[in-house]
């Protein structure tokens, strides 16, 4: 769990990252790996630290200490925690966010379009006169963005403007945003948050399909469990910004530890109470 | 009423949707083109100034409702494209060079003006653009070898090719061709990925810089275009006016300029070119209506004001959309005519966010 | 001698920004909307103080507490009016509506025969009064005008650290909807707060009217009250303060030991330096979102 693994088949390694704001020590020393064509996930209560990790693989914050390894191909390890933001997505890391951030003003098929961007193939001047080169980059833009559109079924809000959107609907245009920009690794901050249970089965199957038929790694915080057990290959447990457990679905969730800090095992709530239980209350 | 069927990827890309847009615009264009043997020479005159303050409309659109900058000194970067148009033609130099010149330098004094953008957002953005305006409205004033300062600069007509586009019709072509081009060029950068990643920075700069865009990189170049834009526009109303000095380009004129994308409707080409009729038209409809005014209000210094304030806060608070907002709710009414429904463009009700975590 | 002078009316015209930027600085944090009606605010402050000495020949002090109860009421009213209507929309609009007040403002009042064109002064009872400490001449209306803050910021500070109103504003400020639940009146509140900055607008007009005379084009002063509340860094109130005599006595010195010019740009050129230095200000915060 703590050295790097030699496997060529890792594709993100992090590496002893501790993060700190202020006195706060946010992540304290986790490290684990992601193999390739995996999917990741990471569980804990809330304020463990999970979506913080994201944001130090997506280049938001720099960890104080700790660094993270990117195996994109077959050469030497990138070193993450090294590069500007605006360089992940150019890298194949995408990302999607806990509270959306989808661009309001714009319709869903231009929000997947800015989404391609890292694959632009033309510069300021070519824009500006509209060349027969900017106009064919334009159609395979667009083919590429109908294939998403395709795949998770958002043809029929392909033009509306996101601002009027149903919030189940605006979750899978993130991850349509995501998926647009052609990664390698996909971040998905809460996916099902927010989602009934038949967005939440729906949201089930793309992320195995995003596995299975795209072989895109998938590296996800999720608190729905029995989301967590259907799609996951590996769980990581995290508490209070340090690592519980690590491993398969099952084995972490029957962790004695991860149990007492985040799926439940206290009967005590005595201290919750407000006044003295009646004598004829049933225990 | 039309049912746009879309059959190919080419035809969202293309610029003119349907054959009615193909029509219309046709039409205007033809309009444009026959204005000087239509319209009598102070009409034409105000139509030209429509166009020159269209194409600064432009850039100050593309800067504050297309990537959601704010600028509260535009009238700077007009100043500089008036200055630079005004001192390299009276040297001698041809119209186009002298165009081209002004533009750059105006683009370089956007990307210096654009530097607190890279660190500072919202309001704080606005104060460096308005200590920009100031300090070059000042410059203007003071490098008095360069400007001849306070007491302004004559400048001579465009020559091209050595002919001198003396007449007010010859003049009102090359504004318009100008102002074609210019807008060609911003809708064009609109539907293609840079326009794309400006929209997204507005909306978004976290998920903007997640999707890979270099948010230093397009917001210095978002400054630089909108700059040079107001620069030519700049030049030409060098040439049309004939005559410039410092406080044409004062604050007043930044706000007025703000005045028009707000009225036009931020966030619309079309509002650029409708917030500039409507600021060369609101002095005329001014004076025509103070006859019947009582003559206490009417004649009084400070109607102007009044109603420039007036409409702009009735605008604000009654139609955020713009001029291009209340056009498109009148099509819409015509186009489903009698079926429009009265709720379809209400505004969501809205609770204020801190902007400050944003 | 000379400097100790330029120090002084450096840090009374000081002042006078401070408490036009301490009016942004107030709305700006109970509503985060910058108001660019402030300057103007003022102007008509010092217009109405004008008419009740003048034309309604009423003594001075009842006249300034009316002109700054009047004003208040008039902020109040202008709140519930017109800001109320369209908070929530982006900052951008809001501005612009601030703006347009300040438009109409001043045309009005330029509108008005005989008095809005003029130039006119306010009968103060320190009219043209020296103070001498030594070799010292110090005017008097310059000091009243730095007393009169220093008393109105001791007062601000109280109210917002140690009142509920206080720590209500700035949690509307923050979360409106969330402030809402907690049963705060929101709307009473903003209409409180623009009240209060309106009546701020007002004595620093009243103080600056001895120095300037009152015109109409006075509100152009509320320009450089924003670089002092940038100074300051926009979410703290002594800040505005402190801000405001930076930029006044900066102009000051530069006024008399540089070159011609420098002393119309010098608040704006301490603004860009700040933001390059500390964008947030001597004593704003830096807040960031959390995604």
């Amino acid at each position: 769990m703590n050295a790097p693994s030699p496997h060529s088949d890792v594709l993100l390694s992090a590496q002893h990252l501790s993060v700190r704001f202020g006195g706060l020590l946010a992540v304290n020393d986790v490290s684990f790996d992601v193999r390739r064509g995996e999917v990741f996930t990471l569980i804990g209560p809330n304020g463990a630290g999970k979506t913080t990790v994201f944001n130090l693989i997506s280049r938001i914050y720099q960890p104080t200490s700790g660094q993270i390894l990117y195996h994109p191909g077959q050469g030497a390890p990138l070193v993450l925690t090294g590069q500007p933001a605006h360089r992940v997505a150019g890298l194949g890391i995408a990302r999607t966010f806990q509270n959306i951030e989808l661009f309001e003003h714009a319709s869903v098929l231009h929000n997947l379009l800015i989404g391609r961007h890292t694959r632009r193939e033309t510069g300021l001047w070519a824009d500006m006169f509209f060349t027969p080169r900017v106009r064919a980059a334009e159609m395979r833009a667009r083919e590429k963005a109908e294939q998403v559109i395709d795949f998770l079924d958002l043809q029929h809000y392909r033009d509306q403007l996101v601002a009027g959107l149903p919030y189940g609907v605006r979750k899978v245009v993130e991850l349509a945003r995501a998926l647009c920009t052609e990664p390698q690794l996909l971040l998905l901050d809460e996916p099902s948050s927010g989602l009934n249970v038949e967005e939440t089965d729906d949201m089930a199957f793309w992320i195995q399909d995003i596995r299975d038929e795209l072989g895109i790694t998938v590296l996800m915080v999720e608190h729905d469990m029995s989301l967590v057990s259907k799609v996951s290959d590996r769980v990581l447990a995290m508490n209070q910004g340090e690592v519980l457990a690590m491993g398969t679905p099952h084995a972490v969730q029957t962790d004695p530890g991860v149990a007492e800090a985040y799926l439940g095992s206290v009967d005590d709530v005595s201290s919750l109470r407000r006044s003295a239980p009646p004598a004829k209350a049933a225990a | 009423m039309r049912f746009i069927f879309k059959t190919s990827y080419a035809q969202d890309i293309r610029l003119a949707k349907h054959a009615g847009h193909r029509f219309w615009y046709g039409l205007l264009c033809l309009g444009l083109l026959a204005a000087p043997w239509l319209l009598p020479e102070y009409w034409l005159a105000q139509l030209t100034f429509v166009l020159i303050y269209g194409v600064v409309g432009l850039g100050l659109m593309l800067l504050a409702g297309f990537t959601g900058q704010f600028s509260l000194g535009h009238a700077a970067f007009l100043g500089v494209g008036a200055y630079t148009q005004a001192v390299l033609t009276t040297m001698g130099w041809p119209f186009a060079l002298a165009l081209a010149c002004a533009a750059l330098l105006s683009a370089a004094v956007g990307v210096v003006v654009g530097l607190p953008a890279l660190r500072v957002k919202g309001i704080y953005l606005g104060m460096a653009t308005l200590a920009f305006g100031f300090i070059v409205e000042e410059v203007f004033a003071r490098w008095e070898s360069v400007t001849a300062g306070n007491a302004g600069m004559y400048v001579p007509p465009p020559q091209v090719a050595g002919y001198a586009f003396e007449s007010a019709n010859a003049f009102y072509l090359l504004c318009l061709a100008i102002t074609v081009l210019a807008t060609l060029a911003v809708l064009n950068l609109l539907r293609a990925p840079t326009g794309r990643a400006f929209v997204a920075i507005r909306d978004s700069e976290v998920s903007a810089q997640s999707m890979g865009i270099h948010l230093a990189r397009y917001k210095t170049l978002s400054f630089a275009l909108s700059a040079a834009l107001a620069g030519v526009g700049g030049a030409l109303y060098a040439h049309k006016l004939q005559f410039i000095s410092p406080d044409q380009f004062s604050i007043l004129q930044s706000i007025d300029l703000l005045l028009m994308v707000v009225i036009g409707g931020l966030g619309s080409v079309h509002g650029a070119f409708l917030g500039a009729a409507f600021l060369i038209s609101m002095p005329q409809l001014i004076s025509l209506g103070k006859d019947w005014l009582p003559d206490a209000i009417g004649q009084a210094p400070g109607l102007q004001a009044v109603v420039y304030g007036v409409v702009l806060v009735a605008f604000v608070l009654f139609e955020p959309m713009g001029l291009y907002g209340r056009w498109l709710k009148v099509r819409t009414w015509l186009e489903l005519f009698p079926f429009y429904r009265k709720g379809m463009f209400k505004r969501q009700k809205s609770f204020q966010k801190s902007d400050r975590l944003k | 001698m000379q400097f100790v002078q330029l120090l002084v009316s450096g840090i009374s015209q000081g002042c006078i920004y401070g408490l036009i930027a301490l009016g942004f600085v107030l709305i700006y944090k109970a509503t985060e909307t910058v108001s660019f009606a402030q300057g103007d605010l003022m102007m008509l402050g010092a217009f109405c103080g004008l008419a009740l000495m003048t034309v309604l020949g009423w003594p001075f002090w009842i006249a300034v507490l009316a002109s700054i109860a009047a004003m208040a009421l008039f902020g109040v009213l202008l709140e519930r009016i017109v800001v109320r209507p369209i908070l929530g929309q982006p900052a951008f609009s809001i501005v612009m509506l601030t703006i347009g007040i300040g438009y109409v403002l001043r045309g009005l009042v330029t509108m008005i025969p005989g008095i809005g064109t003029e130039t006119h002064a306010l009968p103060v009872p320190y009219k043209e009064q020296t103070l001498h400490l030594g070799a010292l001449v110090l005017d008097v209306e310059q000091l009243v005008v730095i007393a009169a803050t220093a008393a109105l910021c001791l007062l601000l500070f109280a109210m917002f650290r140690y009142t509920r109103l206080g720590v209500a504003m700035q949690a509307s400020s923050q979360n409106q909807l969330a402030a809402y639940y907690m049963g705060i009146p929101v709307q009473r509140l903003n209409g409180l707060t623009w009240g209060l900055a309106a009546a701020m607008a007002a004595v620093a007009g009243l103080l600056l009217a001895p120095i300037t005379f009152v015109h109409a084009n006075m509100g152009f002063i509320g320009l450089k009250a924003f670089p002092a509340a940038v100074v300051g860094g926009f979410s703290s109130l002594p800040g505005a303060i402190v801000g405001g005599v930076v930029i006044g006595v900066v102009e000051s010195l530069s006024g008399f030991y540089l070159p011609e010019g420098f002393k119309d740009t010098a608040a704006y050129i301490v603004v860009l330096l700040m933001l390059m230095v500390r964008p947030n200000g001597l004593f704003g915060e830096a807040l960031r979102k959390k995604v």
